[in-house]
């Protein structure tokens, strides 16, 4: 079966068909909402800015331009979104407090020192990562961004791509460290 | 010295590439160099896995962020549907059915959008307006009701209640009413059109002739005698 590529739906959309976009919608409202909720830590203003990006989209189709892979662009307007929204509100900077937000609700003290695996150890030292780390952890783990894509997302040089990756990563291993899990590195 | 050095940038380098590797998105140029890399470094290749349990742990924390309700969705359709750029496009798009149905759906029932629109076309490049129509939005000009200047023209005679087939297209309508020398004067009211037959009284058996060819049309789905007012 040959299913309709992200770049038709999008040339679709430009000449105004609403169907063209439910199915970009249904392909990739959940990564971004994802993506968006790290970000801003909750659901609810998450939910909200999903439907500003996806409005963008139906506003501005006819403005892309297939340098990047359609979901990179999607992934740009939402950081856009999401960074816009943050600064709207400076009590929520980016910083690591947004990070607890999206801690697993049911982890209070109890359930925390249940919690002596790697696997839980490291997930729960990921939202402990500042934004700027974690937003590249998710692009480039979860969302399968290359150091280029990442870079048009994130608007910075490949380079700098590179660079803060290999940080969040020894980020995290101080974190892991701290809690207790010795990985041979950093 | 220099080859020391460049070697040591060289690792840096690859150790900077680990996360693209093991997530799948390097050019094959650069997944060989790290294969290559990762064969003959055992340090190398211990930092690699745990870039790998990063990978499966960042999968499994973001696959258990759930997803957005279903009223995400429904509201954004409705804020496209409510969206000023919507109309425009549709517009722009010279897509002259669409344009039609935006303008009549506001005066008759959802559902009868897209006969209305097919109806009104055929009347429209009936009455030789289409070009006046356009020139005359695009233009900034007043807005001329599609059934208005028909109505106008009309002067009493033979009339029928006709509606048209779902399926039916402006153009096999526009046909229909050519071809039948009717016109549309009325409507519409429900499905209801009202075509004038004849601008004089015609016999009766002469109008239920008519009727019953206009019947066996495609794109006619009901048709009758209207009773005199």
């Amino acid at each position: 079966m040959q299913t309709t590529s992200d770049e038709a739906l999008i040339g679709r959309i430009a000449a105004g068909d609403k169907l063209a976009m439910q199915v970009l919608y249904a392909r990739h409202h959940v990564r971004v909402y994802r993506f968006v909720l790290r970000l801003v830590g909750d659901a609810s203003r998450a939910e909200d800015l999903i439907n500003d990006v996806f409005i963008d989209v139906w506003r501005t189709a006819d403005r892309f331009e297939a340098r990047s892979q359609v979901s990179t662009w999607l992934l740009a307007i939402a950081r856009y979104k999401a960074l816009s929204a943050l600064r709207k509100r400076p009590d929520e900077e980016l910083d690591e407090e947004t990070a607890g937000a999206i801690e697993d609700p049911g982890d209070d003290p109890e359930v925390a020192m249940q919690k002596k695996d790697t696997s839980d150890i490291l997930r729960k030292s990921l939202t402990k990562l500042s934004a700027e780390h974690r937003e590249i952890i998710d692009l480039v783990y979860y969302h399968e961004k290359s150091v280029e894509e990442v870079a048009r997302i994130v608007g910075v040089p490949e380079n700098t791509v590179k660079t803060r990756m290999f940080y969040a990563r020894k980020r995290l291993g101080e974190l892991l460290k701290a809690a207790g899990v010795e990985r041979g590195w950093p | 010295m220099n080859t020391i050095k460049n070697k040591a940038s060289e690792r840096e380098e690859i150790e900077a590439l680990l996360p693209w590797h093991a997530a799948g998105t390097l050019s094959r140029r650069d997944a060989q160099k790290v294969e290559q890399a990762l064969a003959s470094d055992a340090e190398l290749a211990t930092q690699y896995e745990t870039v790998r349990q990063d990978l499966a742990e960042t999968i499994g924390l973001n696959e258990s962020l759930g997803a957005p309700s279903a009223r995400a969705f429904q509201r954004l359709m409705a804020d496209i549907e409510a969206d000023a750029s919507t109309a425009r496009r549709t517009r722009s798009g010279f897509s002259l059915g669409e344009w039609l149905s935006d303008k009549l759906s506001s005066f008759s029932p959802r559902t009868l959008a897209w006969s209305a629109t097919a109806a009104a076309l055929a009347i429209v490049l009936q009455a030789g307006l289409l070009a006046g129509m356009f020139v005359n939005e695009h233009q900034g000009g007043p807005f001329i009701t599609a059934s208005a200047p028909v109505e106008q023209t009309v002067k009493p005679g033979t009339d029928a209640l006709i509606s048209f087939a779902p399926n039916a297209t402006a153009a096999e309508i526009t046909k229909l009413l050519q071809t039948y020398k009717m016109a549309i004067v009325e409507g519409p009211t429900g499905e209801m059109y009202t075509v004038r037959l004849a601008v004089t009284g015609i016999p009766k058996e002469e109008l239920a002739k008519v009727i019953k060819q206009l019947q066996g049309e495609k794109a006619v789905r009901f048709v009758g005698q209207k009773s005199a007012d």
